[in-house]
């Protein structure tokens, strides 16, 4: 196999060892800027962060359960949720009779072309 | 090279994990590490015949493999119309669906030796897995429609019995019995479909099928009755529900080789729409091919939407292997719907397919792959409640990058492969409808966040005390991971030679029904 060829979409190409190249580069100024910093500074030897005047949580006790991620996007698509999840009713003969109303209105379909 | 083993290279594809499957409750007696030895030796052998032949596909052209007799064509007695017997027509789709099953089928075994360890009964266990692995290989290498349906049920029985293996977990029972009541319910209507055509045209043979269907009223409802149960079998929503239901429960290894199985039913889905029917549905390729465009849309669309609230891991992965499947039949649909328009069809239409034929084996790869890293820490933590889990990172890191490389992969983030399939798909798509184009880059964005979330709950975040004892996996199921891995970056890295010694043939096999029907019949 040769890497180094191109994908050819139809519409145009893209190559892969060009986008690694472009990669290893942003990876190379990256670590440039991150050699600039500060070489005297020690975890843990810091000034405390602000977290709106609370105490910072003591370490394993700062997890974000998966739940409360995408929280507000949860919260804006509520009335699509509320219609889709019910759907999911988890009971076999509802499954079947999805099965065969896709099937009736295929036949239907089908039929009329 | 014209040895015996070589002759005999589609009928070994299902002998060997037959074999393995009905010797391995012997070799069990045998002692544990005889078992994982047969295990390993049968998946190897399985392995090593599926690439060998579709290495000769793929240099040699289509192989047929009739048993019983030196033709296709010859006859018992000898002026009987068209023998009934079994054919294996491997051509260049077979060959991919074989490859696809065959090297997932080892990863994945390997990958179990050490995974299951801790469980009993696994001689019957394996001998289940290599059935189905054997249901599947039938499947994408028959040229018989009802050996088609043979091994269907022989997958799906096998399948079912996988998921509801553990019958201490009450949940993996009742998810077993909706796997095995809807795959009944879908198999009855596919014999009713080919009862139909066997009535009418007195042939099982696809090719001969294909070479006589009329396209009469009773042929439409066999095809509804075909196409629409191999749709619900690939999960296609809105007949995915047993999906989630399934996955979740079924042990990580199983889940992987179920997505192969599925995989298996897309493939029937299109070899019954393209080779099959073919040019008879010239006034209906657009109605049937949007019929797989809304399909894919729906699934893409709803399975990505409906994996971003879940807080179980597999079941998360499972309804994201719902919406992957939608790229596929987007990618293949919009190639059914452009199949009466030449210019169209070379234009776009035959890089639509070649994404969503490219996607199959990427989705096999980068989904197997994610599952087995959700097994591993369900191995070492015991829990797959993304709530629970976390910091993971710190104990697990290998676990971590394979995770990492199979959730950049399944977003369609360069230089994965799974980036290579959907960039085939996007630019295709995008000259039939920009519409479903962008609707399938948005998917793939809340993919990318889905797959944050889960990055962040599991591996995120400072060590968590519950999991204090968590370490890296043992060898057997890091080799598993690493395999499925390593083919996620090289075809990411390397997607040409990939689309273009596996991918177009299949794409060209496809569309190329005379040829398909001319390999048996003759007359080219």
């Amino acid at each position: 196999m040769d890497p180094t060829q191109t994908l050819a979409t139809g519409s145009g190409y893209w190559s892969p060892l060009l986008w690694l190249l472009a990669l290893v580069v942003g990876l190379a100024v990256a670590l440039v800027i991150r050699s600039r910093g500060r070489k005297d500074f020690r975890e843990g030897e810091g000034r405390a962060p602000f977290i709106s005047g609370n105490k910072e949580p003591e370490q394993g006790g700062g997890h974000i359960p998966a739940s409360n991620i995408y929280w507000g996007f949860l919260e804006s698509m509520k009335s699509y949720y509320g219609r889709l999840v019910p759907v999911h009713t988890g009971v076999p003969t509802d499954y079947v009779a999805w099965l065969l109303g896709i099937m009736a209105l295929m036949l239907i379909i089908g039929l009329a072309t | 090279m014209d040895t015996f083993v070589m002759r005999h290279l589609p009928a070994l594809l299902i002998a060997t994990p037959l074999f393995a499957a009905f010797l391995m409750p012997l070799v069990g007696t045998a002692g544990r590490t005889a078992r994982n030895a047969w295990a390993f030796l049968g998946a190897l052998l399985t392995a090593a015949i599926g690439l060998t032949l579709a290495w000769k596909v793929w240099t040699t052209g289509t192989v047929l493999y009739v048993f019983g007799a030196a033709t296709p064509q010859q006859t018992l007695p000898p002026d009987a119309a068209f023998p009934i017997r079994i054919m294996f027509q491997v051509d260049a789709m077979s060959a991919l669906m074989a490859v696809i099953a065959s090297l997932s089928a080892l990863g994945i075994t390997i990958y179990s030796l050490s995974a299951e360890s801790k469980q009993s009964g696994l001689e019957t266990f394996y001998a289940m897995l290599f059935l189905l692995i054997a249901g599947v290989l039938g499947m994408v290498v028959t040229g018989d429609l009802f050996n088609f349906f043979i091994f269907l049920e022989i997958s799906s029985l096998a399948g079912a019995a996988l998921v509801a293996y553990r019958i201490d977990d009450g949940v993996a029972v009742e998810a077993g019995l909706k796997y095995a009541l809807l795959s009944t319910v879908g198999a009855l209507a596919v014999l009713t479909a080919i009862g139909m055509l066997f009535a009418q045209y007195n042939a099982l043979n696809m090719a001969t099928l294909a070479s006589r269907l009329q396209f009469t009223a009773l042929d439409k409802v066999a095809l509804v009755l075909l196409a629409v149960p191999l749709a619900m079998k690939c999960g296609a929503v809105p007949m995915h529900f047993w999906t989630p239901d399934t996955y979740t429960t079924a042990p990580s290894s199983v889940t992987a080789f179920l997505v192969v199985s599925s995989q298996a039913s897309l493939y029937g889905l299109f070899r019954i729409l393209y080779t099959l029917y073919g040019d008879l549905l010239q006034f209906s390729w657009a109605t049937f091919g949007w019929f797989l465009i809304v399909l894919g849309i729906l699934s893409m669309f709803i399975g990505v939407t409906m994996a971003i609230p879940q807080k179980d891991v597999k079941r998360l992965m499972a309804y994201h292997a719902v919406s992957q499947t939608g790229y596929m039949l987007l990618g293949v649909g919009v190639g059914l719907a452009v199949l009466g328009n030449a210019d169209a069809l070379a234009k776009y239409g035959k890089t639509a397919m070649a994404g969503g034929l490219f996607h199959i084996i990427n989705h096999a790869m980068y989904k197997g792959l994610l599952f087995l890293t959700a097994g591993a820490v369900f191995y070492r933590c015991g829990t797959r409640n993304l709530n629970k889990l976390g910091g993971l990172g710190h104990t697990m890191p290998w676990t971590m990058v394979f995770f990492m490389i199979g959730a950049l992969a399944i977003a369609g983030v360069p230089p994965f492969n799974g980036f290579a399939s959907k960039l085939l798909i996007y630019e295709s798509v995008f000259r039939f409808s920009p519409f479903l184009s962008i609707i399938a880059m948005i998917v793939s964005i809340l993919t990318l966040a889905s797959f944050v979330k889960v990055f962040h709950s599991m591996f995120m975040g400072p060590p968590r005390a519950e999991f204090a004892a968590a370490r890296e996996v043992p060898a057997p199921m890091f080799i598993g991971m690493a395999i499925l891995a390593l083919f996620v970056v090289v075809a990411g890295l390397a997607p040409q030679p990939f689309i273009e010694h596996m991918i177009n043939p299949a794409v060209d096999a496809l569309v190329d029904r005379a040829g398909y029907i001319a390999a048996i019949l003759g007359g080219r």
